[in-house]
């Protein structure tokens, strides 16, 4: 059975059509969902893909939150179904609560398009099972604002229970610190992407959708892509996910 | 039942919190030579948001603009923020029902 995962549309969403090609070359299913709707029984996993949904007017991804099919994605996260917010989708989870900190602008005040690498954290979790060895990755970032900020005591937990699932890294394949050149926007502790505490919805500000053939400069993302088509197809056949199971271990 | 409706004139003022990277004060602030001005230090950049609220009076419309600022105006994670009252709007809708 091919897993069906949800691509939610905002108004203003951009990275929609990429994520279906990276959903599709993942060997998902690919479904649009409105930002209207609010059913997702007909899913076994959602992405909130990168854009400026709502015109990112007051925050990124404020507004978004506050749209029907957020309602129903909180439910599905809630029941345990796997979520990934890439880019302007991790700032929409992050302003609803999905997923922990919040994301500055820039340190350096620009928005920054370019190659960053990304290093795994773990790679037993729903969103990084299938990267297979712990390397530096190759992808794009494109945002203005993505300089992760949570306070010390959080940033703590949030390593102590294996949340952080990836950071910017260096030339040398050393993890990049705000002030270094690798981090392209001054992330604390050089996060690029979180998972909550149940370890079922995560975010990230590269753009693994966007690096997932050689055609396209990068095949590196599709690890990240497939690893959520595998969560999607356990959930849809157990009802549960197993990296998870991990993260929680952890945190327990 | 009707009941007499105002609109109240509110201002939420949103600030970056102490100690929270601010580059667009600093951008601010790196400025201010090439204007031949000096001493000038802390620079924080926020966003002033002005707004009217109908309410029957002035505690309840307060009262939402203090949720609309901790919910939607400002993040709390990285902002603060300060509502400010402006003059009372003249009655909008007298005949609205309550």
């Amino acid at each position: 059975m091919t897993p069906r995962v949800g691509i939610v549309l905002f108004p203003g969403s951009n990275r929609d059509i990429d994520a279906v090609n990276a959903l599709t070359v993942a060997g998902a299913e690919p479904v649009m969902l409105w930002h209207a709707d609010t059913d997702l029984s007909d899913v076994s996993a959602v992405l909130l893909p990168g854009g400026f949904a709502y015109g990112d007017y007051l925050r990124a991804g404020v507004i978004a939150q506050f749209s029907p099919v957020m309602r129903a994605v909180g439910e599905f996260a809630a029941r345990g179904g796997p979520v990934l917010g890439i880019c302007n989708g991790f700032q929409v989870l992050a302003e609803a609560g999905l997923v922990p900190g919040a994301l500055l602008r820039n340190r350096g005040l620009r928005f920054v398009c370019r190659e960053i690498a990304l290093l795994p954290e773990r790679l037993d979790s729903p969103f990084t099972r299938e990267i297979g060895t712990q390397r530096p990755l190759r992808m794009p970032v494109a945002h203005g604002e993505g300089c992760y900020f949570a306070d010390d005591a959080t940033l703590d937990a949030l390593e102590r229970d294996g949340q952080v699932l990836w950071r910017y890294a260096a030339a040398d394949g050393r993890v990049a610190a705000p002030e270094d050149a690798a981090n392209p926007n001054g992330s604390l502790r050089g996060i690029a992407g979180v998972a909550n505490a149940a370890g079922n919805v995560a975010g990230l500000m590269p753009h693994p959708e966007a690096a997932v053939e050689d055609l396209i400069g990068s095949a590196d993302g599709l690890g990240i892509i497939r690893s959520l088509v595998v969560s999607a197809q356990e959930y849809a056949t157990t009802g549960a996910v197993t990296g998870t199971r991990a993260l929680a271990g952890v945190a327990g | 039942m009707i009941q007499p409706t105002r609109a109240y004139r509110f201002a939420v003022n949103v600030t970056p919190k102490p100690g929270i990277l601010d580059p667009q004060g600093k951008a601010v602030e790196r400025s201010l030579p090439h204007l031949g001005i000096s001493g000038v230090s802390e620079v924080r950049v926020g966003r002033r948001v002005e707004l009217a609220v109908a309410g029957p009076d002035a505690d309840a419309a307060r009262a939402v603009v203090d949720r609309l600022a901790r919910e939607l105006l400002s993040n709390p994670l990285m902002e603060q923020y300060e509502v400010e009252t402006l003059d009372a709007a003249a009655a909008v809708a007298s005949g609205a029902a309550g």
